[in-house]
Formats: C-alpha cells, structure tokens, sequence
C-alpha cells in the first residue's frame, strides 16, 4: 500500500491526519469562546452545545474518528521519526549549524508533538472524564453535573492557586501547540502538492494566520479565567 | 583587502568505508585570502606530503561551481557558511585569522564515507537512471521552436535544471531526505512538454528508488533549499508530491 511504503505517501497521511486535527481545534476552539460570552453576557451557549454533544450516538461517532486522528498522527510521527534518524546515518555532525529560513519549529516537530500528546492526556481527565465520560457510563467522576460543562471548566480554572497552576499549565500547552501548527499547516499543504513558487509564501502565511487564530481562541478563554480568578483572588 | 591568515584545520581522516573516523587538526600558517577553499586544502596535503603523512582524500573536478563534485560540510554547513556556492567557489576570506575550520564529509546513510572526505553518491545516479531522462528515438533533431513554451515555464525548468547533483540537499537534511534532489530532476522535465508524457510514471519510478535506497521523508524543514548551491526552491517538493499523489489516485 502507497500510503505505507512510499515516503511521500506517509507524509501524506500526517498532512491529512494533521488537517483533520486543525480543523476539530477550530471547532473546539470556537465552542470555547461560548464560555467567555457565557460568563460576559449571562448567557448559556457552551452548555448548549455540551448537551448537543453529550453522549449522543453522533458525538461518540466524532470522538471515536478524532482518537483515530490522533493515533494515525501519532503513529505514523513515530514510524517517519525512526525511518529518518536511520536515513541519517551512525555518524553525526560534529557541527551543525543553524540555516537561514529554517523554523525552529520545523526541526522539533516531534518534540512538540510529545508536550501536546502530553497534556492532551491531562486535558483529557479534566474535563473528558467528567463530562462525556461520566454521562457514557453514569459513574460520578466530579463533584459536578456532567451536562454542566461550563462549570467544570471555571471550577477547574477559577479554583485560587490550583487554578492559576492550570492556566500556567494550558498556557505552556497552547505556546507548544502554536509552535507545532505554525509549521504543520503549511507543511501539510505543502505535502498536498498545494504549493508553487509564488503560493510557497503564501501559504506559509496562511499557515500562521491559522495557527494563531487556532490557538488564540483557546487562549483567550484561558487568560479571561486567569485574569477573573486573579481577580477574585485579589479582593 | 584579502591578507595572510593563520588557521587551524579540524579535519575529518577516515582510512576507508569500515574504518573508525576521527578528527585531526593540522595548522597551516600564512594563507592567503584570495586562496579558494580547496586551493587551502591543496596547500595543506602538500604541507602533509612533505611531512610523509598521508594526503586528505576530497573529490573535486571542474572547480567552477558546475560539477557538484566538492563535498565537504564546513563549520556546519554543506559547501561551508556562503550561501548559493559549491566548495570550490568558497574563498578564504570568509575565515579569520586564528580561526579553527572544521570539515567533515557527507553523513547520510545513503552517502557511504570512501576514505576522509570522498563519499559514494552512487545512489543519486541510480535515482536518475530509475526515471531521470525523457525517452526519444533517435533521428534529426527536431526545430528548437517546433514546440512553444512560455517563457515563464522555459525558466522555472532551467532552474530547477541547475542541480548539480552534489549532495547538499540530502547531506544537510535532518532527515537525510533526497526529496530535493528528486524534485528538481522530477520538476526540470514535467514542466516541458517532451518531459510531460512520461511525467506520472517518472515520478513514481524515482520516488520508489529513493526510497528503497534509504533515503529519510520530507519534512518541509528547508535546509536543503537553504544550502543549495543552485537555490533550487522547495516549490519543487510540492511539484514532486503533486505528480506523485496524482499518479497514484489515477492508479
């Protein structure tokens, strides 16, 4: 099978993986800003959303989809890492010097990959296991409702110290991100054939904007926590 | 002005394919400026001839920057710190005077060391005679002009036809990817209409001999454009990956 054997059709599979990952993050990220206009407006958008979602037949569908995403992503970074440090060779350079152009994000993207397969699992327990988890099997995981997702969340956020240590925590989490997506799209479009010489910037470009639009929306909703439980702390 | 310098060279010595290598330093003193790069390495083997100790094996030809010959990663970067030129067009004055040059050969699986600095590339030949070539009958040669091609093409083509061949790109590749190489080569004959017919199954045949060869996969990182001798641009790669998915979704 091409997709396994032939190099460019492995990278292939990373780029669409990737893509599709992209792709749930903006979803995800734009359903958290919910939480900010919630808490802002009084309204009651994110726990909307969370019950659509919840443990309907299509949500576990999705999730399932988006845990293979992630395993081929995973699976396929590992078995590339392992073909390429093998291409190199027994015998490393005794210098290596840094290369004009070349992101440093674009040399660590394994690395990076590790920080946000890290605290993705982390992420996982703080809110996953409490909220569709605990609905899938009717176990209480947490001293909140599951179906009320946006109080796990400023429970966990707002909670004095513990909470200033998570939002530290989702920050370093979301700077990594940002530094993996700021290669990764435009890479992956790369890989696509998606790419020329005047669409070579371009799509670098293109790549940042997403990046940091990605990112950003799950940064916002962080910060607004961080700056709201400071600023209870405070008084 | 171009003056006389005093420099240590941190050379790497390997006496063949299976031997351990080592780094040696040797000193030269009062080198001039104006000196290519390996005209210093020349002055250094006849430095170590006259001492009765073995030469610095280096592969070099044309020395005018056509051949893609002299290989050889300086101070940490393929062809040494200029950008845009091989080995043989790099000058002395790019060095200080007490400056301690390091150079090694080629390490990529695929490069194998022959002896110091001489690696085996056989393996960017055999990529070229997987699918590197456009298939005519022999007969007259046909008017230049019987077929046009605009300009802009004609030109992306002639610079992607610029690679020499040397090496760099895999060399400097993290991942030991050939893709740069493949892509020029794939790129200077997809874009003309002579090269166009056999275009998907060209792609397919240099891309398997790539990787049965053992060379890594593309990452997009760069370097390999970045240390080009020719600037062969990564819009290449794309072209390379384009040809290739579209062949294998039409299979």
């Amino acid at each position: 099978m091409w997709l396994k054997d032939s190099s460019i059709g492995r990278k292939f599979v990373m780029s669409i993986s990737g893509l599709f990952l992209v792709l749930f993050l903006l979803f995800h990220g734009s359903m958290n800003l919910c939480l900010v206009i919630d808490d802002i407006c009084g309204t009651q958008a994110y726990n909307w959303i969370c019950a659509m979602l919840g443990a309907n037949w299509y949500a576990i569908i999705g999730t399932l989809v988006l845990a293979a995403g992630v395993l081929v992503h995973f699976a396929y970074a590992i078995y590339l890492t392992i073909q390429n440090r093998a291409a190199r060779g027994n015998s490393r350079y005794a210098i290596e010097a840094r290369q004009e152009g070349v992101d440093w994000a674009s040399k660590n993207m394994l690395v990076l990959g590790f920080i946000v397969i890290g605290f993705l699992a982390l992420h996982m327990y703080n809110f996953w296991y409490k909220m569709q988890w605990a609905e899938l099997t009717g176990i209480e995981t947490s001293m909140f409702d599951p179906q009320d997702g946006s109080a796990i969340v400023k429970g966990l956020f707002t909670f004095g110290w513990t909470g200033i240590i998570y939002c530290l925590l989702y920050i370093v989490w979301l700077v990594a991100l940002w530094f993996h997506l700021s290669h990764g799209i435009w890479s992956a479009l790369q890989t696509m054939g998606w790419s020329n010489l005047i669409w070579l910037k371009r799509i670098k470009v293109i790549g940042l904007i997403f990046a940091t639009l990605t990112v950003g929306l799950f940064m916002v909703v962080v910060i607004y926590f961080l700056g709201v439980n400071i600023g209870t702390m405070l008084q | 002005m171009d003056q006389y310098i005093d420099i240590k060279v941190r050379v790497w010595r390997q006496a063949g394919p299976k031997a351990q290598g080592h780094f040696e330093t040797y000193e030269l003193k009062h080198v001039f400026q104006g000196a290519s790069f390996l005209e210093m390495i020349d002055i250094l083997n006849e430095q170590l001839v006259a001492e009765h100790k073995d030469p610095v094996t280096y592969d070099h030809d044309c020395r005018e920057g056509i051949c893609g010959m002299c290989s050889m990663y300086v101070n940490g970067h393929p062809h040494g710190p200029d950008s845009a030129i091989t080995t043989c067009q790099l000058h002395m004055r790019k060095f200080k005077d007490g400056e301690t040059i390091t150079v090694e050969p080629w390490r990529s699986r695929a490069f194998p060391v022959i002896k110091d600095l001489m690696v085996d590339r056989q393996a960017y030949d055999k990529i070229m005679q997987a699918g590197g070539f456009v298939s005519v009958n022999t007969g007259g040669v046909p008017d230049a002009n019987a077929i046009p091609i605009p300009k802009p093409v004609a030109d992306e083509a002639m610079d992607a036809a610029s690679c020499i061949g040397c090496g760099a790109c895999a060399a400097a590749c993290k991942n030991g990817s050939a893709m740069l190489f493949v892509a020029a080569k794939v790129s200077q004959l997809a874009l003309l209409p002579q090269g166009k017919i056999e275009a998907a199954t060209r792609a397919k045949a240099m891309v398997a001999k790539m990787d049965e060869l053992g060379f890594g996969n593309c990452t997009n990182t760069g370097a390999c454009a970045a240390e080009c001798p020719k600037s062969v641009s990564l819009a290449n790669i794309a072209r390379l990956n384009r040809e290739f998915l579209c062949a294998k979704f039409k299979d």
